[in-house]
């Protein structure tokens, strides 16, 4: 809009210029710095180039993990935004159960991740846990440590207990956003639940929905904790998604120079993504 | 005290949002700026209280330069046409506002607060909060905190826009008379013809960034410059039509005739544009010269003392507004008249030549 | 099309009423003619707004019935009682196109789409939007938008009435004019009922041939824009109605005879009232003039109005009103005023004598 002349303005932003440089940037040329060279840690650095970035590109090992963690978000995606639009839409718009919806559904959103994850490692043991013990009661063959897809489909059912809640927040807020008038008009109009769905709901949460996506799209690409406690990537790597694949290398094996060019391979990746779900998803309120 | 804008001029990219403008103001009297929305009412406004910065020109106040002081250090008051009051603060506080930033001594401005309070009718809700208050209510706490600080500048754009009917008629009564003894300069921006009329004061006619008249109001309404003032200033639209001078005959476009006389009939042969208020067509006739105009009747209103009638008029739509009832039939040819003693001429560049 | 009654009508949103003040709405009864066009009147908050969400359906009275022809449909919802309604901001389906707005609800009902294509056009003829039937609908101005949500009740044939709640408050001042008039203009043609909410006397009085004035909660009185103004039932009424409103003051009957302040007033209904000194008299500014004989006065202030001046005289703190024509004499300092016989009239208790 407008400007105005006003030098002092600067000086309440310097504390978070100065904030965002120690918190972000500097780690980041950190990281940028040992991604072009060869390091063993004792403080010795020899010039690199983009070897490491070649190496990471090519190896099977990160197309592998960037393949399970596509599959993993992606899935998450497709089963968090949809249900958290659902069960949005079937929370109470007025009346005295509005908070205490809203307390229960906030809930898991309020425990830590390494707790998430410790909470379901137990909860999903086949001898103990109660769904591990009851899946297996009830005749399914269920042991999460042991096979693949048990351990992908307990690792996805986490992550929708965990964030779902976020998705349905975020579309509640878009809900009940809509003044009566619109759903006034639309009853007049003759139009059935669907259609004021699609015509009138949708439109109206497209906005929200955009940041639940972006949301649980940046932070399911970064997920580490959860799975880290719950299946520490296995059994084998069928669930070693790209975080907890670059804390393997950084740590496990302590090759900073790959593990730098990863990360910043990683960074890029998750920045270019966002970008293409943000234009896809905006372009046509341009129109 | 005068606010002084010297080819004052705000662009934004491209866009031209007021074009060169030279305006004297002064204290004493409303200046009112009257447009539709969009005309630049708003920018112009900022750009007085420093909001804005200018493209060209300089601002002076009294004579001193300000172009470049910031709007803090200007004593300038705004009010706007939401209403905006404090919510957690009470009527009392809020009120007071002004002077707790100028460090005033407590009982001063108690004394302040209250004067003010009995001036605008709120002495009886000085604890209340804003939200326990109706909508006049609330825009009187907002002028008053605007007025109790003795600005030099008091800007009000469209304050009354947002209350009902009733309120706003109050209102309008009550404004002059509090602005009538105080020594600073007061602009009021409306979209309303009649608000304007009412004030009184001097009024600047906006259209699309330019201020197209100044003067006191009365003589702006009864003189407008050229087309585009008149329509700026009528409510309803001013009709016009095309009318041919030959000789001492004026034809109008619909073929009614008459003898052209005042500054009408200095006019040399021509086509020019007339322009009538739609209380001069009238069901039957007034004036010292009524000319019958024939035209298709749209729309016909009724409104307990007045009638309007919209009727076509040389591919034209005319409106007629008289008082007293008069019922026409839609889709009837109807007769009026028009005095002609009152309509205005413009020239092809719609500037006022005769009238 | 129907006629529309609303017999015995109450509603409180309390759910245990009481006392009257418990109601929003007081007791009510009205036939609404079809094919007229009728307005409610009055300030925030005298329920006019629930009086229409009744009539519409998105609210059910706590008592009373309401009527469509002669079918009860007091229980039905608004999408089974074949009404439209346009709302104070403007509803428009952000995704669609004017066209697909303007079919929707033809199409929800299952209109053959060669039905819709024609209803449509033909509609959008009637409010100018043919040129913008391709535009997505999020696009237009204000003014446009509130045409949309006209037409989407003008193109259903099944419509009792069409209701309007406060259409014209988010449209720009300039344009307001224009677009009432369309609406009376738009009545005028297609003589469906029409029911219009607002707080504005103007548009209520230009739009309605039957206005309804509410005051907290009650109907005060329902009449022509002319009965309205010529004979306010109360002074509430004169004062709602008219701009300025009708000028009040106290007075006194003494054998047939009004009196302010010891000065008679001549006025048509005071010989049919009995000796009382609590009363007032009415009149509009519009009915007063200066003279050589009456109430003696004090010219205090004189606006100008353009067309008119309004001129505010005083005796003592009474203030009286009057309207004075462009060109015409005004005296300076003391004068006296006329009250017209016939539009001088006395109440009692707020409601006028009769």
């Amino acid at each position: 809009m407008n400007k105005t002349e006003n030098q002092k303005a600067w000086l309440f932003v310097l504390p978070v210029v100065l904030l965002v440089a120690f918190n972000a940037v500097i780690p980041l040329m950190t990281v940028v710095n040992y991604s072009v060279q060869e390091t063993f840690g004792d403080n010795t650095f020899f010039w690199a180039g983009v070897i490491w970035f070649q190496d990471v590109l090519n190896s099977d090992r990160f197309h592998a993990s960037l393949g399970r963690q596509m599959i993993f978000t992606f899935s998450i995606l497709a089963i968090e935004i949809p249900l958290g639009v659902l069960i949005a839409l079937t929370l109470p718009r007025k009346g005295p159960w509005v908070p205490v919806c809203l307390v229960l559904m906030a809930l898991p959103l309020l425990i830590p991740y390494n707790v998430v994850g410790a909470m379901w490692n137990i909860f999903a043991l086949p001898d103990i846990g109660l769904l591990g013990y009851g899946l297996n009661a009830l005749g399914f063959d269920y042991n999460f440590t042991r096979q693949p897809g048990d351990a992908w489909f307990t690792l996805i059912l986490m992550d929708v207990w965990h964030w779902t809640s976020l998705v349905v927040l975020l579309a509640y807020a878009g809900l009940v956003s809509i003044p009566d008038a619109y759903y006034q008009a639309a009853k007049i109009d003759g139009a059935k639940s669907f259609a004021i769905f699609r015509y009138i709901q949708l439109p109206k949460m497209k906005r929200v929905l955009t940041i639940a996506v972006l949301l649980r799209f940046m932070d399911s690409f970064m997920i580490y904790t959860e799975p880290f406690v719950l299946t520490g990537g296995g059994p084998g790597n069928s669930t070693t998604l790209l975080s907890v694949d670059l804390v393997k290398i950084a740590l496990g094996q302590f090759d900073l120079g790959p593990a730098a060019a990863m990360s910043l391979i990683y960074f890029l990746i998750i920045l270019l993504l966002s970008w293409v779900f943000y234009t896809l998803m905006m372009r046509n309120e341009a129109n | 005290m005068s606010l002084e804008l010297i080819d004052v001029s705000k662009r934004v990219g491209v866009e031209q949002h007021i074009y060169p403008t030279n305006l004297t103001l002064e204290a004493g009297g409303m200046n009112i700026l009257l447009g539709t929305t969009l005309s630049g009412k708003t920018t112009l406004m900022q750009l007085m209280a420093g909001l804005d910065k200018l493209t060209t020109g300089s601002i002076r106040f009294n004579g001193e330069d300000v172009t470049r002081t910031a709007v803090q250090k200007r004593n300038v008051s705004m009010v706007y046409q939401q209403f905006i009051n404090y919510p957690n603060f009470s009527v009392f506080e809020n009120i007071a506002s002004p002077l707790r930033v100028a460090r005033m001594a407590e009982d001063e401005i108690k004394r302040r607060v209250c004067e003010m309070a009995e001036l605008l009718k709120l002495s009886g809700m000085l604890d209340r909060r804003p939200s326990e208050l109706s909508g006049g209510q609330q825009q009187r706490t907002a002028m008053a905190r605007a007025l109790v600080k003795d600005a030099d500048l008091v800007l009000l754009d469209e304050p009354l826009a947002n209350l009902d009917f009733k309120l706003r008629e109050e209102l309008r009564d009550e404004l002059p008379r509090l602005f009538a003894n105080r020594e600073c300069v007061v602009v009021y921006a409306t979209t309303e013809p009649v608000e304007a009329l009412l004030f009184g004061g001097k009024t600047a006619t906006l259209h699309k960034g330019r201020v197209t008249q100044f003067g006191p109001t009365g003589d702006v309404y009864r003189k407008p410059q050229d087309l585009v003032s008149a329509e700026v200033f009528s409510e309803p639209p001013i009709n016009h039509a095309q009318v041919t001078k030959n000789g001492e005959t004026l034809t109008l476009v619909s073929g009614a005739s008459w003898s052209a006389t005042g500054q009408a009939a200095a006019l040399p042969d021509g086509t020019y544009t007339l322009g009538l208020r739609p209380h001069h067509v009238t069901p039957a006739q007034s004036g010292s010269q009524p000319v019958e105009v024939d035209g298709n009747v749209m729309v016909t209103e009724l409104s307990g003392s007045e009638s309007v009638v919209h009727f076509h008029l040389g591919g034209r739509t005319w409106v007629s507004q008289s008082h007293g009832i008069h019922p026409f039939e839609v889709g009837e040819q109807a007769t009026l008249y028009a005095d002609v003693s009152q309509a205005f001429y413009f020239d092809a560049s719609g500037a006022l030549i005769a009238g | 099309m129907a006629k529309i009654t609303l017999k015995g009508l109450r509603h409180s949103y309390k759910p245990d009423p009481q006392e009257d003040a418990d109601y929003a709405l007081q007791q009510l009864d009205v036939d609404w003619e079809d094919g007229g066009a009728y307005a409610l009147l009055g300030p925030s908050g005298c329920g006019k707004t629930t009086l229409l969400n009744i009539i519409s359906g998105l609210l059910t009275p706590s008592h009373g019935q309401v009527i469509f022809g002669d079918k009860d449909v007091t229980q039905l919802p608004p999408d089974q009682r074949h009404i439209a309604q346009v709302f104070q901001f403007p509803v428009v389906y952000d995704t669609m196109t004017v066209y697909d707005n303007l079919a929707f609800p033809l199409r929800n009902r299952g209109v053959p789409e060669a039905e819709v294509d024609k209803r449509v056009r033909e509609i959008a003829e009637m409010i100018d939007l043919t040129a913008t039937l391709d535009n997505r609908a999020s696009g237009l101005t204000a003014d446009g938008k509130q045409k949309i949500s006209l037409g989407r009740g003008l193109v259903r044939t099944d419509v009792n009435v069409i209701m309007f709640d406060e259409p014209l408050t988010v449209i720009d001042p300039h344009l307001k004019w224009q677009l009432r008039s369309k609406l009376k203009e738009l009545h005028q043609r297609v003589r469906t009922t029409m029911i219009y909410v607002t707080h504005d006397q103007t548009e209520a009085l230009t739009f309605a041939d039957k206005v309804v004035v509410m005051k907290d909660g009650q109907v005060v009185q329902i009449g022509t824009p002319v009965e309205l103004f010529e004979r306010p039932q109360h002074t509430f009424v004169g004062h709602f109605i008219g701009s300025p409103g009708m000028n009040v003051m106290p007075c006194e009957v003494r054998g047939g005879k009004a009196f302010y302040q010891d000065t008679e007033i001549s006025s048509w209904n005071a010989a049919s009232c009995t000796d009382a000194s609590d009363l007032e008299l009415g009149v509009r500014p519009e009915f007063v003039e200066f003279g050589p004989t009456g109430v003696p006065v004090e010219v205090a202030k004189v606006s100008d109005a353009g067309r008119f001046r309004i001129v505010d005289t005083r005796k003592g703190d009474q203030s009286i009103k009057l309207l004075v024509p462009e060109g015409g004499e005004i005296p300076e300092g003391n004068a006296f005023l006329q009250f017209a016989q016939d539009h001088t009239q006395v109440y009692r208790d707020g409601w006028l004598m009769s």
